[in-house]
C-alpha cells in the first residue's frame, strides 16, 4: 500500500508539485488500494501523463514507459530475443551438442526486457506508464490483457514469469479511438476534465510563482469564459500555464484589450477560434 | 436497505440505461466503498464511478442515478417554510459568493417550500419546474452583478466575463433544483422507476425524432468523434480485406523459374475500391434533426468514399453537397440554409417521397452506376400521395445497393400515411433512431 487515505494521496502529491482534484486522488488511492490499473481519459494538457510522472516520485518507484505508436508491437512491448548475441554463443561454443546449445540460448541471459516485461520483473517498487494507449493498434491491446489482469508474461521457451511485486500501472488515452471493453474492464476509469477555477488558480500559482494573486485570478476567468464557448480547441491547462509565463515575460500587471489580443495566440491555435474569442471578447473595441 | 442492496439496485438502474456493468465491476465498487467511507460523499461518488462507468459519455447518466441511491439526506430540511424573498435574499448572497454548499443548500429549501403539489399520498409530487418558476432566479443576474462589482469595484477586463459566469452558476442551480425534486419524488414513489425513467439516457440513445434543441446541438458535437471512430473501423476492414486470393496466373508464372512447382504463391493484389455514395434526405420539419445529423457525419468521413453526393428533398429534389462541404463550421444553421438555398417545395410545403423520388430518378440518374450506394433518410410518410415504387425499382437496379434508414419505430411503420412497408418490399429498410444504431448500422452497412 502505497497511501493511507485520500487526503494521503492529496497532500503527497502535492508535495511533488502535482495538485489534485478530488475526483484524481480517490481514483488513485482505489488503484493503490485494490490493486487494479488505472485508465485516464481526458483532454491533452490536462497531466494525464504528469500524473504517472508524480505518483512515481511520491512512491520512491522507477517510472517504466511504454510510449504507444502506430505499429508498435511485441518485440517493442514486451520482449524480444537478443538474436546477434545467440549466434555468438552458438559459435563460440562449436564443440556442443545441439541440446546443450538449444537449452542454453533460450536463457533469460538472451532475453532482451521490454517495458511491459520489465515493469514485472525485479522487486523494487515501480510505476508502469502505457502512454497514448489509444494510438497502438487493437493487437497490442490484447496483448496488455494478460499483462494487466494477472500481472504475468507467458514467454514460450521460458515459461510464465509472474510479477512478485505488482507495478502501479497507468494507461492513458486520448480517446482518438474507442478502446476494447476488456481493456476498459480490467482498469479503473478516470476522466480528467478541466480543472475548477479555485484549483487552477492554485496550479497556476504553482506553477509560475511569479504572478501575483489577483493576475492569476483574472487569467484562469478567461480561460474559463473561453472553455465555455464553442471552439475547435480549447485552452487546456498545459496552455493556461503557457499565458500566464508569457504574461509574465511581458511584463503585464494588469489584463487589458492589447495584451490579451496580442498574446491570445499562446492559448488558442486556430485562427478560426481566436476571431470568433475576439468578436466575444469585445477586443476590438478599443 | 443494506449497503450491498443499495449498490445493486444502483447497478442495476445503470444496467437499464444502457451502462454495461459485470459482477465483477460491482464486487470492486464495493471494495471501494469498503475502502473510502461513508464519510464524505463526493469521494463515494467519484470511488463508484472509477470502479464501474467505462466512459466519459456515462458520467451524465450516473450523476443523477447516484444522487437517488445514496441521497445527500432524507426528507425535508427543517427550516420550516420559507418566504419567498427573504430566499431569493439569500440566494442573490450564495450566487455573488459562489458557495456551492450554500446554493445546495437553499435548493433542498426552495423544493420543500415551492416544489410541492397536490395533497392525496396518490398524486403529489415535487416539481422543479414549478419551484424554478416560483423562485425566478434567472430575474437576479442583474441584481447578483451589481452586488458583485460593488464589492470588487469595476475590476477592468475581466469584468465583461462577470455575466456569463452568473448565468452558468444560476443554470447549476436550476441543475441542483432538478436534483433535489427528483430525489424527493424518489423518497415518496418507487425509486426504482424513478432512476429508470426520470433520468435522461446517454446522448447516443436519445430519439433522433424526440430530441429537443439542445441535445441536437449535444449530438452535432459528437460528429466528429463518431466520424473518427468509424473511419478507423472502416480502414481495419479494409486492411483486413487486402489479403485476397491466389492470383493463379501469376503464381504460375513465377513457378517456372522453380521447374514448375510453385513455391512462391502470389495473391492477388486488391485495387482500392473507393466507393460513391449518394445520400437522399428528407429534410422536412418532422425528421430534420435526423437527416442534419447524418449528413454531417458522412460529410466528415468523406475521405473514406472517391465521391459523395448529398440530396436533400421535400416534395422537390435538389442537391446540397456543396452547402455542406463549406457549412463544416456551421452546423447549427445547415438545415436553414438548405431550406433558404436549395429548390426543395414545389406547390405545397409537405413532403411528398412519390415526386421527389421520380425527380431524383429522371434528373439526376447520372448519378447513379454500378459503385454507387444510396442511402435514403426519411420516414417515408408521404401525405397520401402515390409512394411511386417504379421510381424506387429504377434506382435499385441502376445502383449497387440502395438503403433506407428511417428515424421511425418499426412499430410505427405502415401507420396512417407511411408508406414504409410499400418502400421496405423494394429496398433494405432499417430502423435507426438514434447514434447507437446509427453508428451500428453506418459501421454494417457502408461499402468497402
Amino acid at each position: 500500500m502505497l497511501f493511507t487515505s485520500v487526503d494521503d494521496v492529496s497532500a503527497r502529491l502535492a508535495e511533488t508539485g502535482y495538485l489534485a482534484s478530488p475526483a484524481v486522488a480517490t481514483t488513485v488511492f482505489l488503484a493503490d488500494r485494490l490493486g487494479k490499473p488505472l485508465l485516464v481519459e481526458g483532454p491533452a494538457g490536462v497531466g494525464k501523463t504528469e500524473l504517472a510522472k508524480a505518483v512515481a516520485e511520491v512512491a520512491d518507484a522507477r517510472l517504466v514507459r511504454l510510449q504507444c505508436y502506430e505499429g508498435v508491437d511485441e518485440s517493442r512491448a514486451l520482449y524480444e530475443w537478443n538474436h546477434a548475441k545467440q549466434l555468438l554463443r552458438i559459435s563460440a561454443g562449436r564443440d556442443e551438442t545441439w541440446d546443450e546449445a538449444r537449452t542454453d540460448i533460450f536463457s533469460e541471459e538472451f532475453l532482451l526486457s521490454r517495458p511491459l516485461l520489465t515493469a514485472i520483473r525485479g522487486d523494487e517498487p515501480k510505476v508502469l506508464l502505457i502512454d497514448e494507449t489509444d494510438k497502438a493498434d487493437v493487437e497490442v491491446e490484447g496483448l496488455l490483457l494478460e499483462v494487466l489482469s494477472d500481472f504475468q508474461v507467458t514467454v514460450p521457451e521460458l515459461g510464465t514469469i509472474t510479477a512478485s511485486r505488482r507495478p502501479f500501472v497507468v494507461l492513458t488515452s486520448n480517446a482518438s479511438r474507442e478502446l476494447s471493453e476488456a481493456l476498459r474492464r480490467r482498469c479503473l476509469f478516470l476522466h480528467i476534465g478541466f480543472p475548477e477555477e479555485e484549483l487552477e488558480r492554485r496550479i497556476v500559482r504553482l506553477k509560475v510563482p511569479g504572478l501575483d494573486e489577483t493576475l492569476a485570478k483574472s487569467v484562469v476567468r478567461v480561460v474559463g469564459a473561453l472553455r465555455a464557448m464553442d471552439l475547435r480547441k480549447v485552452p487546456s491547462v498545459a496552455e493556461t500555464i503557457d499565458w500566464a509565463r508569457t504574461l509574465l515575460a511581458l511584463g503585464a500587471d494588469h489584463l487589458d484589450e492589447t495584451v490579451v489580443r496580442d498574446s491570445l495566440g499562446v492559448l488558442l491555435k486556430h485562427q478560426d477560434d481566436i476571431l470568433k474569442a475576439g468578436a466575444k471578447l469585445d477586443l476590438d473595441a478599443v | 436497505m443494506s449497503t450491498a442492496e443499495r449498490l445493486t439496485s444502483l447497478v442495476g438502474a445503470l444496467r437499464a440505461h444502457g451502462v454495461r456493468i459485470g459482477t465483477g465491476e460491482t464486487v470492486d465498487a464495493a471494495q471501494a466503498v469498503e475502502a473510502l467511507g461513508f464519510a464524505d460523499r463526493e469521494l463515494l461518488r467519484e470511488g463508484l464511478a472509477a470502479t464501474l462507468l467505462h466512459s466519459t459519455a456515462q458520467r451524465p447518466v450516473f450523476d443523477p442515478v447516484f444522487d437517488l441511491y445514496f441521497p445527500r439526506g432524507v426528507g425535508g430540511p427543517d427550516t420550516g417554510p420559507p418566504d419567498r424573498d427573504d430566499l431569493r435574499e439569500r440566494l442573490a448572497g450564495a450566487l455573488a459568493a459562489n458557495d456551492e454548499s450554500l446554493l445546495a443548500r437553499l435548493a433542498a429549501e426552495a423544493v420543500d417550500g415551492f416544489g410541492g403539489y397536490g395533497n392525496s399520498p396518490s398524486s403529489d409530487g415535487w416539481s422543479s419546474y414549478q419551484t424554478l418558476d416560483r423562485l425566478r432566479p434567472q430575474t437576479l443576474l442583474a441584481r447578483v452583478r451589481d452586488d458583485v462589482r460593488g464589492r470588487q469595484g469595476m475590476s477592468g477586463f475581466t469584468d465583461r466575463l462577470l455575466e456569463d459566469e452568473i448565468r452558468r452558476r444560476i443554470e447549476a442551480f436550476r441543475a441542483l433544483v432538478a436534483t433535489e425534486a427528483r430525489r424527493r419524488v424518489a423518497e415518496r414513489r418507487d425509486r426504482d422507476r424513478i432512476a429508470r425513467r426520470a433520468v435522461a439516457p446517454t446522448t447516443d440513445r436519445v430519439d433522433f425524432l424526440f430530441a429537443g434543441k439542445d441535445r441536437l446541438a449535444e449530438l452535432r458535437r459528437t460528429v466528429q468523434p463518431l466520424a473518427r471512430k468509424l473511419a478507423t473501423r472502416l480502414a481495419a476492414r479494409r486492411r483486413r480485406a487486402a489479403r485476397g486470393s491466389i492470383d493463379l496466373r501469376r503464381t504460375l508464372r513465377g513457378s517456372l523459374s522453380t521447374g514448375g512447382v510453385p513455391m512462391k504463391p502470389v495473391l492477388r493484389r486488391r485495387r482500392p475500391a473507393r466507393p460513391e455514395l449518394v445520400l437522399l434526405c428528407d429534410v422536412s420539419g418532422s425528421v430534420s434533426g435526423f437527416s442534419d445529423f447524418t449528413m454531417l457525419l458522412v460529410q466528415a468521413l468523406h475521405d473514406q468514399f472517391s465521391k459523395v453526393r448529398v440530396f436533400a428533398f421535400v416534395n422537390r429534389i435538389d442537391e446540397v453537397t456543396r452547402l455542406l462541404r463549406h457549412g463544416a463550421a456551421d452546423a447549427e444553421g445547415l438545415s436553414a440554409r438548405i431550406r433558404a438555398e436549395a429548390t426543395l417545395t414545389g406547390w405545397h410545403g409537405s413532403s411528398d417521397y412519390g415526386v421527389a423520388l421520380g425527380e431524383f430518378a429522371s434528373l439526376y440518374g447520372d448519378a447513379l452506376s454500378p459503385r454507387t450506394t444510396v442511402f435514403v433518410l426519411g420516414d417515408a410518410r408521404t401525405n397520401m400521395s402515390d409512394p411511386n415504387l417504379p421510381a424506387v425499382r429504377e434506382i435499385t437496379e441502376r445502383a449497387r445497393r440502395v438503403y433506407w434508414l428511417n428515424p421511425e419505430a418499426r412499430a410505427q411503420w405502415g401507420t396512417g400515411d407511411s408508406a414504409a412497408y410499400e418502400y421496405a418490399e423494394s429496398v433494405e429498410m432499417h430502423e435507426c433512431r438514434n447514434v447507437r444504431q446509427l453508428s451500428a448500422l453506418v459501421g454494417r452497412l457502408l461499402p468497402i
